[in-house]
């Protein structure tokens, strides 16, 4: 099954090559990995998006915490929480299609953040189904360039009764 | 007050308690050697290679308790440290090793001598440092010698760039240690340790296995008690050996690939396994789907991450080994009532006694070719089991492993998870600057002898009475073995076709060189070699060399499909027969 860990770690360096060493020597998969500063300039927190059985997933939260540089681990699967990416997608429409590549834009709530006489490029945010759907639906625009953030995740917070 | 990087380290080692450390210089780590040059209280063991220096601060750990220290230069210096690195590792050997690098201006530029060895050794050590700062070294240094200790033990390596050691800083020590992320879980928890209690008030047949973890948590005094108490027989792992008495009528020995018949079968018809301070190693487990089928598991050990690993646990308990033990041992004498099992034990102690019976730990003596394992045998004998033994890698570790009772913790030092061949050697140098006084012996193959036998000069310089028992056979023994008997015979390059006169290297070292060709001869060599208290021995037993070690648990079977000698040598005659008709 698919697990999105939450990772706070020293903001160190080495910290990244520990945590990808570990799932490259262990034989663990990685499916994203972002990492960024949290507010605390001395703490990172890494999102990290792996798959495993119950078994291999437990020896990962595990090891993890093994790793003197590592804080905290949370598996936000285990809780109800929102989980976002983001895509840059270059598109080049042909003239008559680009009235409806802005259209579709706008209906996925995207941006447009640089147009050239032949190309936009369309900002997006949200979970995986809903960037992997505005992405098939550029795919017959002509997609030239495109990248994708690893995914973030954050836990809701419990709503007091 | 103001010192130097290198003035630090001197400084921080010594408040560490560190009396001894072994390495070998080089550029970038000459500011260290200058001050070692006239210390009074620091002695440095000058090694003949940088692995010997590691294997030696790895058996300094291992006898003594204390952290071993190396100290060595960058770039080739320091990567000929990561097989002693991952030896520790794999062993949870506590040691601390410092490694020179190039000036902090030239990392990453291809430097000479220069080596990413932080980048090279973060999978085998339990965390490393490079230090940038001459400001962060002291904090370096103490949170090093913490991290190497405490929870489960391990390596740690620090890269100290040469403008480091240098560079000049107001000393402090600092008194406390605290790392956020890192905070190892000591005290069991209590209501787990009660269910513990439980479930062994209610086994039938019950047994204990030991292992590492409980020497590294000084732990023997409390298994002993546990289990005379519980009248509970108890295993002891290769890293175990020692924890609790090998001659001790509850000690059943060593389970596992080579381990005794009847360790093995009170293992796999067991109802109740406690083990303690164990990882269930593939070698220890056999077939993991078949290992223990009926027994209900309970697992004591310190590192979370090595619970339910390999195998399933039914309770699992996360902390040290004594205090476990102890609050274990608590919980049952509180409930004497409830301790109605001299009836079911008896049973059970029985039914191993048979198996004891049935199929010892033995082997054929020959009057004309000396047998390894009665080499092992009479090492025993004659040190009357007070020795610190050291092994290499192979058949020697098997045989001395199931030949010599070992009753003490810390009397057995080998390579148990990563299997380095030429550990035993500089292992044992290390033990003996531990302890001066006692025997240690290396009990060694003729091909593993020969992958650290430089550190004959370092025994000899530094007065070393370590004793090497050489079982020299002209094979790669276990390779050969599994040649013999999964390879159809083919032993492809596992004959050593020219091994050195062992004597005659002894001697060129400045060492003394002893020869037994035949078994009566054992005896004789081993009291003149244990005479010699201020020079290292070469013992060389030519040695039967088709011997092999039984039983054995051929890789991917379960731990009770055992294969024996006597059965094997029936079937070679059988096949002899076949082929003659």
């Amino acid at each position: 099954m698919r697990h999105t860990i939450s990772v706070l770690v020293e903001n160190k360096f080495g910290v990244l090559s520990r945590v990808a060493g570990l799932f490259s020597g262990r034989g663990y998969n990685i499916e994203s990995l972002s990492v960024g500063e949290t507010i605390d300039p001395n703490i990172s927190i890494m999102t990290i998006v792996t798959t495993g059985d119950d078994q291999i997933i437990e020896q990962i939260t595990k090891q993890l915490n093994k790793l003197i540089d590592v804080i905290k681990v949370v598996d936000l699967t285990e809780v109800d929480h929102v989980e976002r990416e983001m895509v840059l997608i270059k598109v080049a429409p042909k003239q008559e299609d680009k009235a409806e590549v802005l259209r579709l834009t706008e209906i996925f709530r995207g941006r447009v953040v640089d147009s050239s006489p032949r190309t936009y490029t369309v900002e997006i945010t949200g979970d995986e189904k809903k960037i992997d759907a505005f992405v098939e639906l550029m795919k017959p625009f002509g997609i030239k360039e495109f990248v994708r953030t690893g995914k973030i995740a954050i836990a809701r917070e419990g709503i007091k009764k | 007050m103001r010192m130097t990087g290198a003035e630090i380290v001197i400084e921080c080692l010594k408040r560490e308690g560190v009396k001894h450390i072994f390495g070998y210089p080089g550029g970038v780590v000459l500011n260290i050697f200058d001050l070692l040059y006239d210390d009074k209280d620091l002695k440095l063991i000058l090694t003949r290679h940088e692995q010997g220096a590691v294997h030696a601060a790895d058996g300094y750990a291992r006898s003594s308790g204390k952290p071993g220290v190396a100290l060595v230069t960058s770039g080739p210096g320091a990567t000929n440290t990561v097989t002693g690195i991952a030896t520790a590792y794999m062993d949870s050997i506590p040691i601390v090793v410092f490694s020179g690098q190039v000036p902090t201006m030239l990392i990453g530029n291809d430097a000479f001598q220069e080596a990413d060895i932080v980048g090279i050794t973060r999978p085998c050590t339990k965390h490393n440092f490079l230090v940038k700062d001459v400001k962060d070294l002291a904090r370096i240094i103490r949170e090093a010698f913490y991290i190497a200790t405490s929870g489960r033990p391990g390596p740690v390596l620090i890269d100290l760039p040469k403008d480091v050691t240098s560079d000049k800083t107001t000393f402090r020590w600092p008194e406390h240690i605290s790392i956020r992320g890192y905070n190892p879980k000591y005290e069991g928890n209590k209501w787990m340790i009660k269910q513990a209690a439980h479930v062994i008030q209610k086994a039938k047949r019950a047994v204990i296995i030991a292992g590492g973890g409980v020497i590294h948590s000084e732990a023997s005094k409390e298994l002993k008690e546990l289990a005379e108490f519980t009248q509970i027989p108890v295993i002891m792992t290769l890293m175990g050996l020692g924890a609790f008495p090998g001659t001790h009528k509850l000690a059943l020995g060593m389970p596992g690939m080579h381990g005794s018949y009847y360790a093995n079968m009170a293992i796999q018809q067991s109802d109740l396994l406690i083990a303690v301070g164990i990882r269930f190693d593939d070698r220890v487990t056999g077939r993991i789907k078949d290992f223990a089928p009926h027994a209900k598991i309970i697992h004591i050990d310190i590192d979370p991450s090595s619970i339910r690993k390999n195998v399933r646990v039914d309770i699992p308990i996360v902390g040290d080994a004594k205090r476990v033990l102890k609050g274990l041992l608590q919980v049952l004498k509180e409930e004497p009532e409830k301790n109605q099992w001299d009836a079911v034990r008896k049973a059970w102690l029985k039914q191993i006694e048979q198996w004891k019976k049935e199929r010892p730990l033995t082997y054929e003596f020959d009057e004309n070719v000396i047998k390894p394992q009665y080499v092992v045998e009479k090492l025993y004998e004659l040190t009357k089991g007070n020795a610190i033994i050291s092994t290499e890698v192979g058949q020697n570790q098997m045989w001395a492993a199931q030949f010599f009772k070992f009753n003490k913790p810390r009397t057995l030092l080998t390579s148990g998870g990563l299997g380095t061949m030429g550990y035993g050697f500089p292992a044992a140098m290390g033990a003996q600057v531990a302890h001066p006084n006692k025997v240690v012996i290396d009990i060694a193959g003729d091909g593993s002898i020969q992958m650290n036998i430089q550190e004959l000069a370092t025994c000899v310089t530094y007065k070393l009475p370590v004793k090497v028992a050489i079982l020299n056979n002209q094979y790669l023994g276990m390779v050969r073995q599994w040649q013999e008997l999964f390879y159809k015979e083919r032993y492809s390059y596992s004959h050593l076709d020219t091994v050195p006169d062992f004597v005659k290297v002894a001697e060129a070292y400045g060492a003394v060189g002893l020869r037994a060709t035949r078994p009566s001869e054992v005896e004789p060599v081993i009291k003149e070699a244990l005479k010699v208290k201020d020079l290292p021995v070469f013992m060389d037993f030519i040695v039967d060399w088709k011997e092999k070690v039984f039983p054995m648990v051929p890789a991917g079977a379960a731990i009770d499909e055992m294969i024996f000698g006597e059965e094997e040598k029936e079937k070679k005659k059988e096949k002899k027969l076949r082929a003659v008709k």
